[in-house]
């Protein structure tokens, strides 16, 4: 580290917006296997297809349930009618798949020709009797992750208003995971378990074990979840009534959050997110301190948790990390890593929602003081080319990154772990905490194994600056 | 609008930054909206490239779709040309910029102004041609730049090289096993005595294409990449050029014979009969392959092909004519050109199939069961499904595509590449008896015309139980066999009886 002076408080800037990221329309990979009832229908070019097709890899052969509705020229010019063309590929979806929810996915180019999906999609849906769920998830907009916020923030219009009687049994979708097996009146019995206030509905989506962890982590503090957004099907939206708590899962979920507060008039918990154990904790921590409930036995998990990671730390104790930034779990990750004990002079990021963040920057900023560190910079909208030089520059002990520069970097002879499977890899909540450090940590054991080799720089000549 | 799941030709940029890439020094600069750059991804991947891929995006945002780029691609391009100082720029438009119709040609003359190196539009069409058109487009576009460039400059040299010279115009980045054929090619001129004179787009530099009309002919051996830029220069300045993929003994016998035809009626006395005679007798075990008792047992199998042009047709003439192989059908997905494929492959196979449609695909493999398919990775995944193996002969690919061992598809060390590919493929001896033991070869007829229908036949315990002794490789194909006897007889439900007397039926 250059910078031995620390500043009082984070700073922010932005640079070009010439950075490397997945397009947002990625985000109907995990959502078609999270919603396991829907169809995702990506309106787009060959590029968008292209796309998906390979970042995809094999998940494209079994026969997932999203397809392209590829624009031809007859689209791009009008000459053929947006509402019919959507309509044959529509029923064609319903005829082969009868999903219980169509979602369209707009694309950069719907949205330059300003096909109207939201006006299109309620008279289809009435004729054709699917609800079809709009998310303009393109990348004149957005980025990766923020791919899902779209579709999240269009789901929550969906979530009933009321509870009907007749489906309240069927619609406990999480109470009945919990107590499978169990009689009723020994499950009505530990209903009374739970301390009394308004529901709390969480919104993120996470792969089922994680939703299962950390549901169960907050009923241990007597908190019930009463439901999911998204849920396992499309059928099982939670109710969601004025008045709800609500709390995010991922730091990317901002327009959701908006939605739920502003359209659903639901109150946000604002709280650090549950990745690694010290954002899980302060995350339950909060919630609790929302409902007035005395959070039992939490630091004693978080310190054994940390016991339990004490082997990996020691790998990355003192290392420096660079986050060159595309997936915007840039934060809570830099936060964790500092806790570890790394340093970070960069940390990058697509889109820096301060207020949806506002706790997690609130911790960084703590964490950073605590362990001594000088704060990172964060740099929204980053610029790749720039960043490498300041890699060059800084030579960090460990950089994440997109795939564009993985390599290159590392042939070079610095570090690299792949960004993107943080996305995909189980991160949250204290059960998790050694996955991320399990990621963190490969590639420097790896080359910890390869260090005596002397294969350390495999590019003939530097790259010119 | 068309419903899709999958295509095998990417979109049009994927082809001019593909050409534009394989060159050195030379960057593109997509005018696209953030997540375009995917391109970036797969090239550091499935290349596992180390340098930097000299591409980058100007990216298209929100204000761009408001107010127009304005002097932002200018900024950009600039910019790159100060940071990388590459020899050529070229602004490559995406389906987006397609439709926001900017004065891209207006961008670049303005660029070219404050650019020290060269600024250059890709030619192309979004909505019209796909990744290989535009790939065959921007190759001949960036050589006729150069060409025209040197031409006025007065720089363009005199006359032929002093020997035989080709040059061997097609090999880029992320072509199918591209880096290997070059070698092997390089390997076989040097063998006939010709010089390489250039190789594009691969690792050339765009300084020296002023030389590519002193090579005495042009070798094209893909028919996707090169050929437009071969027609170009044989227009131009009367290079002969020669398209006969060297893939296989006979087509690299011919590809020889023909190149020996060329450079002879340019004055060179050469005589190779007695190279290709040692070659393929003694050198290439291919043909001793094809008379091996090995290949007897391929004798008559049903295969299946499916690829790109160049590579499907190759295959399918090798597998007809030098292995005695049936093959059903075979196509491609190059619909563009499909009449050179029709006139290449139509009596090396009983039907031809164009198709862009990866479900007719798997439909007419589920149909005529064949023995081993050979097609891209998406025809092997079908073939994971219907448990029929599949050897890979084209793109789409991924990255056990790109091998790190020499395994070249083309010249003499190509033939023995493709008859270890083949002859894995086919289920092999030992398991080939079992197959008789159990139930017969290739089924010949229509068991279900899709490729995901379930069975609904009843099987008794007994007979479970007994399909469950046949060995785990085989099994599925027993069942499929059975249940086709019992379907055309009728039959609801299969019983031990009606199992052996399948067995039967086939085996007679």
């Amino acid at each position: 580290m250059t910078n031995t002076i620390q500043p009082e408080a984070l700073t922010f800037e932005c640079e070009t917006g010439n950075y490397h990221t997945f397009c947002p329309i990625s985000c109907v990979s995990w959502l078609y296997q999270k919603i396991e009832d829907s169809f995702f229908l990506v309106i787009g070019t060959k590029t968008c297809g292209y796309f998906l097709q390979n970042a995809m890899g094999v998940m494209i052969f079994a026969e997932p349930r999203y397809a392209m509705a590829e624009l031809e020229e007859g689209d791009i010019s009008a000459k053929l009618n947006d509402y019919d063309e959507l309509k044959r590929l529509s029923l064609q979806i319903k005829r082969d798949r009868n999903p219980s929810v169509i979602v369209w996915i707009g694309t950069c180019t719907t949205e330059i020709i300003k096909m109207d999906l939201e006006g299109l999609a309620p008279k289809l849906e009435s004729e054709i009797g699917i609800p079809i769920v709009v998310a303009r998830a393109n990348g004149l907009d957005y980025a990766f992750t923020q791919g899902e916020d779209t579709v999240l923030a269009a789901m929550a219009a969906r979530c009933p208003k009321q509870v009907l009687e007749a489906e309240k049994e069927s619609r406990n979708g999480i109470q009945k995971l919990l107590s499978f097996g169990r009689k009723k009146e020994e499950v009505a019995a530990e209903k009374s378990e739970y301390v009394n206030y308004p529901p709390l509905v969480l919104f993120g989506s996470l792969p089922d074990p994680v939703v299962t962890q950390l549901t169960l982590e907050l009923k241990k503090q007597g908190i019930k979840v009463s439901g999911w957004l998204p849920a396992k099907h499309y059928t099982e939206l939670p109710v969601i009534e004025e008045g709800y708590y609500v709390a995010g899962v991922n730091p990317f979920l901002s327009r959701t959050a908006t939605t739920l507060m502003r359209r659903r008039k639901c109150k946000l918990i604002s709280a650090p997110f549950p990745i690694g154990p010290d954002g899980s904790r302060a995350w339950i921590e909060k919630i609790c301190s929302v409902f007035g409930i005395e959070p039992q036995g939490l630091a004693e998990r978080e310190k054994q948790i940390w016991q339990n990671l004490e082997d990996y730390i020691q790998l990355i104790r003192g290392k420096s990390v660079f986050f060159m930034g595309d997936n915007l779990l840039e934060i809570s990750l830099a936060r964790f890593l500092i806790r570890c004990g790394m340093t970070c002079s960069e940390v990058g990021i697509p889109y820096m929602d301060k207020r949806y963040q506002k706790a997690e920057l609130e911790m960084l900023e703590k964490t950073c003081h605590e362990m001594g560190v000088s704060l990172p910079k964060i740099i929204e909208k980053p610029d790749n080319y720039n960043q490498i030089q300041r890699i060059y520059e800084l030579q960090p002990d460990l950089v994440i990154t997109g795939m564009a520069h993985a390599n290159p970097l590392e042939a070079r002879g610095i570090n690299t772990k792949w960004s993107v499977e943080f996305t995909f890899a189980q991160i949250h909540g204290f059960t998790n905490a050694r996955d991320i450090l399990e990621l963190v940590t490969r590639p420097l054991r790896r080359n910890n194994a390869l260090k005596d080799l002397g294969w350390d720089k495999l590019v003939k000549e530097e790259a010119k600056v | 609008m068309k419903l899709a799941y999958w295509m095998y030709a990417g979109p049009a940029h994927i082809g001019t930054l593909r050409v534009a890439s394989s060159f050195k020094n030379v960057h593109a600069i997509m005018h696209a909206p953030l997540g375009d750059d995917y391109f970036n991804v797969m090239r550091s991947m499935l290349e596992r490239e180390r340098n930097y891929t000299p591409v980058t995006a100007s990216v298209v945002d929100r204000n761009v779709l408001a107010r127009g780029s304005q002097e932002k691609v200018v900024d950009n391009i600039v910019r790159k040309d100060k940071e990388e100082t590459p020899d050529l720029i070229v602004l490559t438009p995406t389906c987006t910029s397609s439709i926001l119709q900017e004065d891209l040609e207006n961008f670049v003359e303005r660029a070219q102004i404050d650019a020290k190196g060269d600024v250059m539009l890709a030619d192309v069409n979004h909505y019209r041609v796909n990744e290989l058109q535009a790939a065959d487009r921007t190759l001949e576009q960036i050589v006729k730049y150069y060409i025209e460039k040197a031409k006025k400059k007065g720089e363009l040299p005199e006359g032929k090289t002093e020997k035989p010279s080709v040059n061997i115009i097609g090999v880029s980045t992320l072509g199918f096993h591209n880096q290997h054929d070059c070698t092997e090619l390089k390997r076989l001129m040097t063998d006939l005595g010709i010089e390489i004179n250039e190789v594009i787009p691969e690792g050339a530099s765009v300084h020296n294409l002023k030389n590519l009309p002193r090579a005495w002919f042009n070798l094209t051996p893909y028919r996707e990449l090169g050929v437009m830029a071969a027609k170009y220069l044989e227009s131009e300045f009367g290079t002969p050029y020669i398209d006969i993929t060297p893939m296989g003994v006979v087509e690299t016998a011919r590809c020889i014979r023909k190149i020996q035809q060329v450079v002879n009626a340019q004055g060179a006395n050469v005589d190779y009969e007695e190279f290709i005679d040692n070659q393929t007798l003694h050198v290439s075990q291919a043909a001793w392959f094809s008379r091996s008792i090995d290949c007897q047992n391929l004798t008559g199998k049903k295969a299946v092909v499916f690829g790109d042009n160049t590579h499907a047709a190759a295959m399918t003439k090798i597998l007809a004519r030098e292995m005695g192989i049936h093959v059903v059908w075979a196509g491609t997905y190059c619909k563009y050109d499909a009449d050179w494929f029709r006139e290449q492959v139509s009596e090396y196979c009983d039907e031809v199939l164009i198709s862009e449609d990866n479900g007719e695909i798997g439909d007419a493999i589920a149909r005529v069961e064949p023995s081993a398919i050979f097609g891209t990775q998406m025809e092997r995944h079908v073939g994971k499904r219907l448990d029929i193996p599949c050897g890979v002969i084209a793109a789409p690919i991924h990255i056990q595509n790109f091998p790190i061992g020499y395994k070249p598809f083309m010249g003499y060390e190509g033939t023995n590449q493709i008859a270890d590919l083949v002859y894995n493929s086919f289920t092999l001896g030992m398991e080939d008896h079992l197959l008789e033991i159990f139930g017969g070869h290739d089924t010949k007829e229509v068991i279900t015309k899709g490729i995901s229908a379930d069975s609904d036949l009843n099987w008794t315990k007994d007979a479970k139980a007994e399909l469950n002794k046949v060995p785990g490789f085989v099994r599925g194909k027993v069942k499929r066999n059975t249940e086709k006897f019992a379907r055309e007889r009728g039959i609801g439900e299969i019983s031990l009886e009606v199992m052996y007397a399948a067995k039967e039926a086939v085996g007679a």
